[in-house]
């Protein structure tokens, strides 16, 4: 392929991948799929796969990280060295720390963390395959995580990301798209509130255009919101006929 | 605005999920207004009595309160008590005063004797003050130190249901396996009997901890029990 902005990626009005232009990829969510974690969920955007799990509320070591009124939250995303094309160096790098930071700001207000004091909640984000929207993968999953572990929030934090290819305004880029497209702006959104949690953007975009990403963005969230809830009532459906709590 | 309920008892919901609209109805367990609105703040069961609206938690580690059992380890000894596990994110303290009836003098006899590191123990919580400090009572019966016997872990959401209803579950449990089981409220359980007989129990209360909202458990768990294998 050519230079950034010179390929086609629309063709008959259609992506390369055979969506259309507000279409999502193929979404699947599983909750609790780590026994030994307090929440676990895995979540396939397309052919991007992210696992969370979630430990605590616990104790929180070192001491000094202690918060006298919430807890303390700590997020780690990190890439599997065989989840991109190129081997990738395994173990923490700038990029994964920029990106744990920036999830951890986008699930904070979501969650209750006050009901939490002087506790540290973990959650540790494993991308097994890579194919742009690793960050927005991760949030979604670490969202069910957290609800799997019964950790109290105010909503399930959702997210995807849109983009701009040949002039277009499309949802949720893949690999091709992110490479060669003019613009990425990932967003997380609280759905019940409509607050964004997170918004990055790469690229130039006129008002409009932004204005459509929102929009955009907004309604895909709301369709992965409802994704996330069947994932956790599925984890339970089976159990929930009849017996006394 | 409109009063409108918007759930039904004994489904299943998630966090964020409106239960209600209308200030008549009121919020209880993991829920809470928000506006006009009331929603899920955890992953759990609605409870709708009358205007209260509850929800019971399916999931999440424990969280102790006053007045609960739970089995616990010591996990440390100081000059005058005991520091123990009970499984919470603060670890609880035991005093000499509350350890016996008797009076024990620290000077004289060592507090090991009593109960020592890695012991496991039925204690009462009898204080909770909000930065996390955890005081227990181990005086009165049932209250005691549990010598010998394994401890299993189990998601302390689940003990309602190896307790059951009016403890119908338990004793189905002790009299078929003919051990000693003790369920702390933390979600630590502890058995004691044949090692074959400890061994069937472990695997009844596994079955109750997967199987938790079947109906008919009851039933499976003798069944089991009673069966060779």
């Amino acid at each position: 392929m050519g230079k950034r902005g010179e390929t086609k990626l629309i063709v008959n009005g259609k992506r390369l991948d055979g969506r259309k232009l507000n279409e999502l990829r193929p979404i699947s969510i599983k909750a609790g799929v780590i026994p030994e974690a307090d929440g676990s969920a895995m979540v396939s955007f397309g052919e991007t796969i992210a696992i969370a799990a979630v430990y605590g509320p616990k104790k929180v070591l070192p001491k000094h990280l202690e918060e006298p009124d919430r807890a303390y939250l700590n997020i780690l995303y990190d890439m599997a060295s065989f989840s991109t094309s190129e081997r990738n160096r395994p173990g923490p790098s700038r990029r994964s720390r920029e990106i744990s930071k920036v999830i951890r700001e986008a699930l904070a207000p979501a969650i209750l963390l006050e009901k939490y004091p002087q506790t540290n909640i973990d959650v540790f984000i494993e991308i097994i395959n890579a194919n742009a929207g690793t960050r927005t993968t991760a949030i979604n999953a670490a969202s069910v995580a957290l609800a799997d572990a019964g950790i109290e929030m105010r909503d399930m934090v959702a997210s995807v990301a849109a983009g701009k290819i040949d002039g277009k305004v499309v949802i949720d880029l893949f690999q091709d798209e992110d490479n060669f497209g003019t613009a990425d702006l990932p967003a997380a959104v609280i759905p019940r509130t409509k607050e964004i949690t997170l918004l990055q953007l790469d690229g130039d975009l006129t008002k409009a255009e932004f204005k459509e990403m929102r929009k955009m963005v907004f309604d895909a969230c709301k369709k992965i919101s409802e994704l996330q809830r069947n994932a956790l009532k599925e984890k339970y459906k089976t159990e929930s006929q009849g017996g006394d709590l | 605005m409109k009063e409108k309920l918007l759930v039904k008892n004994r489904e299943i919901v998630t966090p964020g999920e409106i239960l209600a609209e209308g200030m008549s109805y009121l919020p209880s367990g993991k829920s809470a207004r928000e506006d006009e609105k009331i929603f899920a703040t955890s992953l759990g069961l609605v409870n709708v009595k009358g205007r209260v609206i509850k929800v019971i938690p399916l999931a999440g580690r424990y969280v102790p309160r006053r007045g609960d059992s739970v089995v616990g380890k010591i996990t440390a000894i100081s000059k005058f008590g005991w520091r123990v596990d009970i499984k919470s994110p603060f670890d609880a303290e035991l005093n000499v005063a509350e350890a016996s009836n008797r009076y024990i003098d620290t000077k004289r006899v060592s507090l090991d004797k009593f109960f020592a590191l890695g012991d496991h123990l039925l204690a009462g919580i009898i204080e909770i003050s909000e930065s996390g400090y955890i005081k227990l009572s181990a005086r009165n019966r049932p209250y005691r130190r549990l010598g010998g016997g394994i401890v299993v872990n189990v998601s302390p959401s689940k003990i309602p249901r190896i307790i059951g209803k009016q403890g119908s579950m338990i004793r189905t449990l002790k009299d078929e396996s003919k051990c000693e089981i003790i369920v702390g409220q933390n979600g630590w359980v502890w058995i004691k009997g044949e090692p074959e007989k400890e061994m069937k129990a472990i695997q009844a209360i596994k079955i109750i901890e997967k199987e938790s909202h079947k109906s008919g458990l009851t039933d499976k768990v003798k069944k089991m029990l009673r069966g060779k294998s």
